[in-house]
């Protein structure tokens, strides 16, 4: 490989990196917006969440006298983790600096720790709506993991590595493209449950009976909750990284790889349209349909993998 | 139904309070069970034991009585008519009473001196995977105090308790001793939300007691529009919200808005949009032009509209009728039993509707069609609603295209002395029952009221028995009850 064109690689990945650091927030805001819509209101600004945070940021917090200290700590190393695995991503369509051989499986586990240690987090005020959501959280996870390890199956084979921006950029459009769309409808599920979205959860709701994600953070305030809820919007930007690469094809394809840096943060946007679309026209799933819902995310990533091999892909 | 054993009345209506029979314990209790009515008010006076159920065949109100024994204890009708555990309670707490055999007599409002609301005993559950989760009396949302305890198996909630009394105010002594100008205010603050209805309730008590008023057709022709406005308001509010808590947001922001719409309809006629000092002893405080009718019609045809469109989007969408179907379901057979009204009891497929079975005021000439649904869940309880806005908005269309001419009404002046009187009415939630005994002047020595939420609080926890914890905000929701009607 030429010396150069990894130079200009990194600085493009960079690049895209430093814009899912000062854009995630934003996403939460689009979602509301569409709402907003739909609804036939004004809505929040678009900004609101940064204002949220910097506002969160000022504040101090109390914790309570039956907590052991995780729950004022988790926010911090829910979103250390995020940042980590967010470090494997392909940004602006190109291969992370970072990555390395099985980096798929870090990311994988680097996901699974910030909800464990959310979980912990949550157990550890003694709540009993707090308890409630963490069951609720575990319980999903587990299927939502089942199907996010089809996926990452599919892409294994599909692209013979085990680097996950590796994975992610090869150019593979146009091949499969049948198993492409049923890997990424897994994956888009896959991505509502995990970003705590209609119809498996509901972000804005105030009924704790109701919650998942929601009910673990109850007693969050201040920098914590600030934490959380900038986690919350860079874990839905990770995500959506993930699908769009595995979508659209690598940097290599475009004319200019700016147009890949452009192209890659306007597809997140709309994936923020489409969720924001979806919430608006659907309402929330009873917790018992949930189970059902993510097995068949599972089962869409099954046919996925199936059809390559139908396809001749070994 | 046995003259000699209850003293039969019509809705609203008032007789001596020594023309109530008073029976032997034991007749009483064999009376209360056997009675084809549903509890509608319960309490002593005078040493004497009063029982009000009105009538579910007819458009009667059977009252009877029975001396408070000696030694203050009876034997309970709770183990064998259930709608009067409540009723047992409330007596219980409010006179000392003991009905002997209740199942779980405990205080209900917590007005003792030195009782905490919500500070009690509650049903608890041992085992390894039974948890307990209370919920309130602050709660998240912008709603009244009350305390919920649910045991609960996992996700599966075994048993609801449900604590209130934290809105007592003590409106049964403040009124006692009147009527005087600060009556219709209190009445009309019972529930704020049903303030027409109650006002309605309370003039129609005053109505009874006198004998020689006269209300102009024009009055109750306006009393009704209130009346259906009211219901009109609450349940598209209540539509909404059921639409919020399953995070469908389209129809709850739609609804909240036309809820409003329909607030300021009633506004015009009073300048209050709950129609405060609308209804008076007189008929009505603001008299409507036609004017002003036609404008109204006007802007209630566009609030239809625009309703019906949320609605549509509503019930024709798969994933709120997944989530409203067989969700919180009261059979037909415990709604009898526990003696559930309005609109909780038409959704199990109960025909009660006090504006059609005790017809008062305009309704005797017209009222609109009950309506009834049989599946008792939450998605009935929704569809009952869309269908009495549908009739509501005829109802009123026609009274304000059809407005009786102006005429003078002749107010109550004079009340009976030593009288009991009866005045049922049929709020949106359902049936409000006023009952007032006056003392030899003519004043109130003692008044009842009894909420509709008073009655229906039980179905909500039975409707929650093998739930899922997370469909209890619908559940309530499509109840929708009122803390400060039942707290008083």
């Amino acid at each position: 490989m030429m010396e150069s064109f990894d130079l200009f690689g990194v600085l493009l990945w960079f690049t895209g990196f430093a814009a899912a650091l000062l854009l995630s927030p934003l996403l939460g805001g689009i979602i509301n917006k569409v709402k907003a819509f739909f609804a036939g209101r004004k809505g929040p600004r678009i900004l609101q969440l940064y204002y949220d945070i910097a506002k969160l940021l000022k504040k101090g917090s109390i914790r309570s006298t039956t907590s052991g200290g995780l729950v004022s700590v988790f926010p911090l190393l829910n979103v250390t983790a995020l940042l980590t695995a967010s470090l494997l991503l392909p940004f602006s369509f190109a291969v992370s600096p970072f990555s390395f051989e099985g980096d798929l499986l870090l990311f994988l586990y680097l996901l699974g720790f910030g909800r464990v240690i959310t979980t912990l987090g949550a157990l550890d005020t003694g709540s009993s709506f707090e308890g409630m959501g963490a069951s609720r959280e575990l319980q999903f996870s587990v299927l939502a993991e089942l199907a996010f390890l089809g996926i990452a199956a599919f892409l294994v084979i599909e692209t013979k590595t085990y680097t996950l921006s590796a994975m992610l950029t090869g150019s593979h459009a146009g091949l499969h493209i049948l198993a492409e769309l049923c890997a990424a409808f897994a994956l888009f599920i896959v991505l509502l449950v995990e970003s705590c979205r209609v119809p498996f959860d509901d972000p804005e709701t105030h009924l704790e009976l109701t919650m998942i994600h929601e009910a673990m953070v109850l007693d969050n305030g201040g920098p914590g909750l600030a934490f959380i809820h900038y986690g919350a919007g860079l874990k839905l930007w990770m995500l959506s990284t993930f699908l769009v690469s595995m979508v659209l094809p690598g940097c290599s394809f475009y004319a200019s790889p700016w147009i890949g840096l452009i192209l890659q943060i306007g597809s997140i946007f709309c994936v923020a349209v489409l969720i924001g679309i979806l919430e608006s026209t659907t309402a929330r799933y009873r917790f018992l349909k949930v189970p059902q819902m993510l097995l068949a995310a599972f089962a869409f990533s099954a046919v996925a993998l199936l059809l390559l091999i139908f396809q001749g892909v070994k | 139904m046995n003259a000699e054993k209850f003293l039969i009345l019509k809705n609203p209506a008032a007789a001596p309070f020594a023309a109530v029979p008073c029976l032997s314990m034991d007749d009483f209790r064999a009376e209360l069970i056997a009675c084809n009515g549903t509890a509608a008010a319960f309490f002593e006076h005078a040493g004497k034991l009063v029982a009000i159920l009105n009538s579910n065949t007819d458009d009667k109100i059977f009252v009877t009585s029975t001396a408070v024994p000696e030694s203050r204890r009876y034997p309970a009708l709770t183990p064998d008519r259930p709608m009067f555990h409540w009723f047992e309670r409330e007596l219980h707490e409010q006179t000392g009473i003991v009905p002997e055999g209740h199942p779980w007599l405990k205080p209900i409002r917590f007005t003792a001196e030195e009782a905490k609301p919500g500070v009690t005993d509650y049903f608890t559950m041992q085992g390894c995977a039974a948890h307990e989760v209370a919920v309130g009396p602050v709660h998240a949302g912008v709603i009244e105090p009350g305390h919920f305890r649910f045991q609960c198996m996992g996700e599966d909630v075994y048993s609801l308790e449900i604590s209130l009394g934290y809105q007592h105010r003590g409106i049964e002594k403040m009124l006692t001793g009147g009527p005087d100008n600060r009556t219709l205010p209190v009445v009309e603050a019972i529930a704020g939300d049903s303030s027409t209805a109650y006002a309605g309730t309370y003039c129609r008590l005053l109505e009874a007691l006198d004998g020689d008023c006269r209300i102009s057709d024009r009055s109750e022709a306006i009393r009704a529009i209130a009346w259906e406005l009211e219901r009109i308001a609450n349940h598209i509010g209540d539509l909404g919200a059921l639409a919020g808590d399953v995070a469908y947001l389209p129809t709850a922001s739609y609804c909240g808005r036309i809820r409003g719409d329909v607030l300021n309809t009633t506004a015009m006629i009073c300048g209050n949009r709950f129609g405060r000092g609308l209804i008076t002893p007189e008929g009505v405080g603001y008299a409507l032009d036609d004017v002003r009718a036609a404008e109204m019609l006007k802007k209630l045809k566009q609030t239809e509209k625009d309703l019906n469109n949320a609605l549509d989007l509503l019930f024709d969408s798969p994933s709120v009728l997944d989530r409203f179907e067989n969700t919180g379901t009261v059979s037909r057979k415990t709604a009898a039993d526990l003696g559930l009204v309005g609109m909780a009891a038409r959704a199990c497929g109960i025909s009660c509707d006090t504006r059609s079975t005790h017809p008062y005021g305009w309704y005797k000439k017209s009222a609109p069609a009950i309506v009834t649904f049989p599946d008792g869940d939450v998605a009935a309880r929704a569809a009952v609603r869309r269908g009495e806005l549908a009739e509501s908005y005829q109802f009123i269309y026609h009274l304000l295209e059809n407005l009786p001419p102006e005429s003078a009404s002749v107010a109550p002046q004079k009340r009976m002395a030593d009288a009991i009187a009866v005045s049922l009415g049929e709020g949106w939630r359902g049936m409000i029952c006023m009952a007032a005994v006056t003392d030899n002047a003519g004043n109130f020595a003692r008044f009842k009221s009894v909420d509709p939420s008073f009655h229906n609080w039980q179905g909500l926890a039975m409707a929650l028995r093998g739930e899922q914890i997370s469909n209890f905000p619908i559940c309530n929701k499509s109840f929708n009850l009122s803390y400060c009607g039942h707290d008083l």
